[in-house]
């Protein structure tokens, strides 16, 4: 079960991953530079968030055409899993991984603050040990957050239960107030047609431990560990 | 040649940031304006001399990086030839 955080120029969220899975989920890791694409030692990557290349052009156009990102379908087809977080989540849009992009946000703000997210689909392997809408409290820091896909692939990604998250309350409606970033439908995550590629704005790493206030992040490492671990053997790779 | 390149916004697609600019416009004393829309321009030099070739290249560039389809359009020109600079 070996993860690989992965650090683009200007990635800052590396080391709080690598904490989490090392000091708190007790599992091996390692940090993988953007340049390295010899990743197959790895069960699960994580693209951590961040400013890579200072967000020119766009927010992670320029990290989604490295090295290490070409390398992610093949990583992916082979049966690895990506997890990719704020920066990682716009990186893993612009490289066309996930579905839509992520905008400016609406308030033209940068937002830091904590968020609640609705789970939506529970089929993902780091969504799997999680209950159909079950809240989980996690913050996000970001000013380019707002999910944008226009009304056709909106409607796909329901049908094909690509969205992974949705911004709500701390009682789990979803509302206009607690939308943070203007996102369509409220989406704070999706994942790929198989859900082996998930990407979200918020930070589970930065929600693993009681004393930052919340532990709900968690929870997409243990569904992750529970998946890697199943029938015995690793994803049955 | 010289190049530029310029990449706009869809149309439909919300742009807080042209909406800002226009309100402030507006508080300047330029209530006319409307539809206000933020893009980027990118200006290059390329070693190429075929005009031609050097829009297709432009072209492959917008759509491998420098354009996100999803959200923005764009249109690609020629400025200058190396001829006409060096006339110049």
């Amino acid at each position: 079960m070996r993860f690989g955080v992965v650090i683009f120029p200007g990635t800052w969220s590396d080391m709080d991953f690598h904490h989490v899975i090392s000091q708190v989920l007790h599992q091996p890791v390692e940090y993988v530079w953007h340049r390295d694409t010899d990743v197959d030692r790895f069960d699960c990557l994580v693209l951590p968030g961040g400013f890579s290349y200072g967000d020119y052009l766009r927010a992670g156009a320029v990290a989604g055409r490295s090295p290490i990102v070409a390398a992610l379908p093949g990583f992916v087809a082979r049966g690895g899993l990506v997890l990719g977080s704020c920066n990682g989540f716009q990186i893993l849009c612009e490289a066309g991984l996930l579905p839509g992009t992520l905008l400016r946000n609406d308030c033209l703000q940068f937002r830091c603050q904590w968020t609640h997210v609705a789970v939506e689909q529970t089929e993902s392997p780091f969504t799997r040990g999680l209950r159909r809408g079950q809240v989980l409290k996690m913050p996000i820091a970001h000013g380019e957050g707002r999910y944008h896909v226009d009304q056709g692939l909106l409607r796909q990604l329901q049908e094909r239960d690509q969205i992974v998250f949705r911004y709500a309350t701390e009682a789990g409606e979803v509302t206009h107030a607690a939308n943070p970033n203007g996102s369509v439908w409220n989406i704070a995550g999706v994942s790929n047609e198989e859900g082996t590629v998930v990407g979200l704005m918020p930070h589970p790493e930065r929600a693993a431990e009681t004393s930052v206030g919340s532990t709900d992040g968690l929870l997409l490492f243990h569904s992750v560990l529970g998946s890697l671990v199943e029938n015995g053997s690793v994803l049955g790779r | 040649m010289r190049a530029r390149i310029v990449v706009r916004l869809r149309p439909g697609i919300l742009d807080p940031q042209g909406t800002t600019i226009q309100r402030a416009l507006e508080g300047l004393g330029f209530p006319e304006v409307r539809d206000l829309r933020v893009g980027k321009v990118l200006e290059m030099t390329l070693d190429e001399t075929d005009a031609m070739r050097a829009r297709e290249r432009l072209d492959e560039m917008c759509r491998k990086l420098l354009a996100n389809p999803v959200i923005e359009d764009y249109t690609c020109e020629v400025v200058e030839s190396d001829e006409r600079r060096r006339a110049r």
